[in-house]
């Protein structure tokens, strides 16, 4: 069912051949990969791997880069920051920077709209109904689990129907992951095509489409999601655990 | 010795430190703004108010243009200005150690003092109260000019701290002096903001300029004096807190005035004391409580 | 290493020809500033600190050295030991504070601080306060050697600038100017390994104030006056500008910023405001393109070349 899907969905994002620099260390050494609308990828491998500073570039935070990055036809390296996120993609990062002078409303509503289709500030707060009773508190306050769905609740106000998601499930409790976990299908459901850097490779399974592994800043291996049960060893080897 | 002062130097006194006091608010805020998002010293600021004055006096004499539309004209002017030299000057420094941002504004100062002082030359021009006149209050004589300056700057001040505290607007900038690239995935424009927010901090720098003129000379080296102070509340303050920068600002006129009462001579260094003992004290600043220290 | 010594060699004639061609007082300026731009390049371009008021320093010592030499009859190197002393304990006092802060703050409060010292030197009794310090004596060197005659001064303060210049270089290539260069480029590696980068930010501040008041003692004895103008800002802000222009960490590169500034002054003195305005725009374009400094980019050129020839 899945490879019929993905030979009729269209390329949103096409990364090919890119390499990224921390100022004078070479990061990245050309990696390439697509993805297609609708899916939710993974991006898995160890610690240091790239997989963040993937996210980076694509997002032009990290500025060196060089190869391609195509997003629905759009060139976006040499792109300043903002002209991607107005192209329709959401990024949520690692640390999930929440802003300690902005009250949690604040910090929801920072966001602008970019696109007609984001969701409402009344809809983003009954979908997560524990920002509403904090709404004035500062954003720093709340409990991790609750940051995390902070940063993910506020990019969903843009409009942007493309996600970059950063390890949403670190240092987690596992309650709090599985309810993460459901939130990223129901987004997956809406039609969201997501690129999901994980570490934690359960999780990764439960709601992936494809995953891309990646090495010293390689792309080694990219698996479907009926390879990954199959051939788990083969997968952990790349995680070394 | 107190039995010698009179009513009329207390008082007297305490409104000079009370306007004095407005302008090392008014300055220290912008400094504070700039600071807090650029992470630069603008050395310049001292520069921007005396080319606010300088620009009133200018507007006066060659275009007959009076005080009050100057108070729009002349900051708005310099703000551009201000503008162009962020993104000529402070844009390619910016990835650069923030030294060097101290360096060039400072560079900038010491260029535009010395056009100004070689076209008008070191002694101070005159500028007339718009606003002559004023009330006998019995105790003391309250000139309205400096009635209208003290209030003009505490609602500016009010004013600019509602404006970053509680708007959309303000938000931006306090989530931008705290990770502006996050901010910026947003698809916020965040270097057009790092220019508008330069430009407003200047533009309070030289809107401090256009209401100084009346009361002290219009002269050159008006806004190389006044930043020494500044530079030493800032510091007191605890460096880009806004309300830190204005209460200190507020309180450091005052002080100077006090010690012009009770021991003249100290008058000049007791900012300087001040500072040196925060600095013992609090190292990190009087009002630096929860925020961040770099 | 021949050219290297041919190039001394060249340098040391030239020098010691000087004062038969040019001016000797103009020629003592330039060697004072090139101590006191060494004592300069040692916090900023060696240690990282951007000290803001240098000139407190500079002016401090030139009045203590020609208070020295007017009232108590020392000779002349210990009236200029005494003004180095005596900033060495100022710079511990406002190091003191001023490290308190690191970076930019630092640069403020020592631009504070300097002005304090500044208005204390304008109350102080022992200084003339507008009117400066008048007919400070050159007494004799050792008590002994008159050195009244300017030409002959010359040859004592090229002695006491190449003994300055080569203290310098000494601290910069030992392993405590290692650590100063290891806490410039990243203090908080230098802590993890177990250094205290305060302390040793404190010997440097003070190593370098003493320099500098060295430089001030020997400015005051060469006019034979000190003024405010010594201790003043702009004073504070050419060390910086003939440190940037040389080179910044580069051992040459002050002594280069402190020639092309002292004759560029000489040149403009008549023009009024232009002497400023022109400092203002070399700094400036030094800090937009030329970060290197006169020499810093001379070395790059050089290189390139030899990699060219090489290649």
């Amino acid at each position: 069912m899945t490879t019929e899907a993905e030979t009729l969905a269209r390329t949103v994002l096409s990364v090919e051949n890119l390499s990224a620099w921390y100022a004078e260390s070479k990061v990245l050494h050309g990696i390439s990969f697509d993805v297609r609308e609708g899916e939710l990828l993974t991006l898995i491998g160890r610690n240091g791997a790239g997989k963040t500073t993937t996210l980076r570039s694509i997002m032009g935070i990290v500025k060196k880069r060089t190869g391609s990055i195509t997003f629905n036809g759009d060139q976006l390296i040499g792109r300043r920051i903002y002209e991607i996120a107005r192209k329709g993609i959401g990024y949520c990062p690692e640390e999930r920077a929440i802003f300690s002078s902005l009250s949690v409303k604040e910090n929801l509503t920072l966001p602008p709209v970019l696109q007609s289709g984001g969701m409402g500030d009344e809809e983003l707060l009954e979908a997560f109904p524990n920002l509403r009773s904090r709404a004035s508190s500062q954003g720093t306050k709340l409990s991790g689990g609750e940051q995390q769905m902070l940063a993910i609740a506020r990019i969903l106000r843009t409009g942007s129907r493309f996600l970059l998601l950063d390890e949403p499930s670190e240092g987690l409790a596992p309650v709090v992951v599985k309810e993460i976990g459901e939130l990223i299908l129901r987004l997956k459901a809406r039609g969201f095509t997501i690129i999901l850097v994980e570490q934690n490779l359960r999780f990764a399974k439960r709601v992936a489409d494809r995953h891309v592994v990646v090495e010293n800043g390689k792309v080694v291996d990219i698996l479907s999601a009926a390879q990954l049960d199959s051939d788990m060893e083969r997968v952990q080897s790349y995680l070394g655990v | 010795m107190f039995d010698a002062i009179s009513p009329q130097l207390i008082f007297g006194q305490l409104l000079i430190g009370l306007i004095n006091g407005s302008f090392y608010a008014m300055l220290s805020m912008g400094l504070a703004i700039i600071f807090g998002l650029m992470h630069v010293v603008n050395f310049a600021h001292g520069a921007q108010y005396m080319l606010g004055a300088f620009v009133t006096w200018v507007l006066l004499n060659y275009l007959g243009i009076p005080y009050w539309p100057s108070l729009v004209l002349a900051p708005v002017i310099v703000a551009v200005l201000g503008m162009v030299m962020e993104r000529t000057i402070l844009r390619p420094l910016q990835n650069l150690d923030h030294l060097y941002g101290l360096l060039a504004t400072y560079a900038v100062a010491l260029i535009v003092e010395g056009l100004i002082r070689q076209q008008y030359g070191s002694s101070g021009l005159p500028y007339s109260s718009p606003i002559p006149g004023g009330v006998n209050l019995g105790f003391m004589f309250l000139p309205y000019y400096r009635l209208w300056v003290v209030l003009f700057s505490i609602v500016t001040c009010i004013g600019s701290w509602l404006l970053i505290e509680h708007t959309k607007l303000g938000a931006y900038l306090r989530a931008a002096n705290e990770k502006p690239d996050i901010v910026e995935t947003f698809g916020i424009n965040v270097p057009r903001m790092v220019t508008l927010t330069y430009g407003f901090g200047v533009g309070l720098a030289a809107l401090s300029g256009v209401l100084a003129a009346p009361i002290y000379q219009v002269s050159p080296s008006m806004g190389s004096s006044i930043m020494i102070v500044i530079f030493a509340v800032v510091v007191i303050g605890g460096m880009g807190s806004i309300i830190g920068a204005v209460a200190t600002g507020y309180m450091l006129g005052l002080v100077e005035a006090l010690t012009k009462i009770v021991y003249p001579e100290a008058a000049n260094v007791v900012i300087f004391l001040f500072m040196i003992l925060a600095l013992l004290v609090r190292p990190n600043g009087l009002f630096s409580g929860a925020e961040k220290t770099r | 290493m021949m050219t290297r010594i041919l190039l001394l060699g060249v340098l040391a004639v030239l020098l010691i020809a000087a004062p038969f061609f040019a001016y000797p007082v103009t020629l003592m300026t330039i060697l004072c500033f090139v101590i006191f731009a060494c004592s300069f390049n040692l916090l900023l371009g060696y240690t990282g600190l951007l000290c803001f008021g240098h000139a407190m320093f500079f002016g401090s010592a030139a009045y203590v050295t020609g208070y020295l030499l007017k009232t108590t009859g020392l000779s002349l190197e210990l009236a200029l030991l005494g003004g180095a002393g005596a900033t060495a304990l100022l710079g511990l006092f406002v190091g003191l504070i001023a490290l308190r802060r690191s970076g930019i703050q630092f640069a403020m409060i020592t631009f504070a601080i300097a002005q304090f010292v500044y208005f204390l030197l304008l109350r102080a009794p022992f200084t003339g306060g507008e009117d400066g310090m008048q007919s400070i004596p050159r007494s004799a060197l050792f008590g002994v050697f008159d050195i009244s005659s300017s030409f002959t001064f010359y040859y004592v303060v090229l002695g006491i600038t190449v003994l300055s210049v080569w203290f310098f270089y000494r601290i910069v290539h030992s392993p405590f100017g290692e650590v100063l260069k290891a806490i410039r480029d990243n203090d908080q590696r230098v802590e993890s390994l177990g250094f205290k980068p305060e302390r040793f930010k404190l010997v440097a501040f003070v190593l370098s104030a003493a320099l500098a008041g060295l430089a001030g003692g020997l400015k005051a004895t060469v006019f034979q006056f000190a003024t405010l103008t010594d201790v003043s800002f702009p004073i504070s802000s050419e060390v910086i500008l003939m440190t940037l222009l040389g080179g910044l960490g580069t051992l040459s590169g002050p002594i280069v910023g402190a020639g092309i500034i002292i004759l560029l002054n000489d040149y403009l003195a008549d023009f009024g405001e232009w002497a400023l305005i022109a400092q203002g725009v070399i700094l400036l374009l030094v800090i937009m393109f030329f970060r290197r400094g006169v020499v810093g980019e001379l070395d790059r050129v050089l290189r390139k070349i030899r990699a060219r020839r090489a290649s």
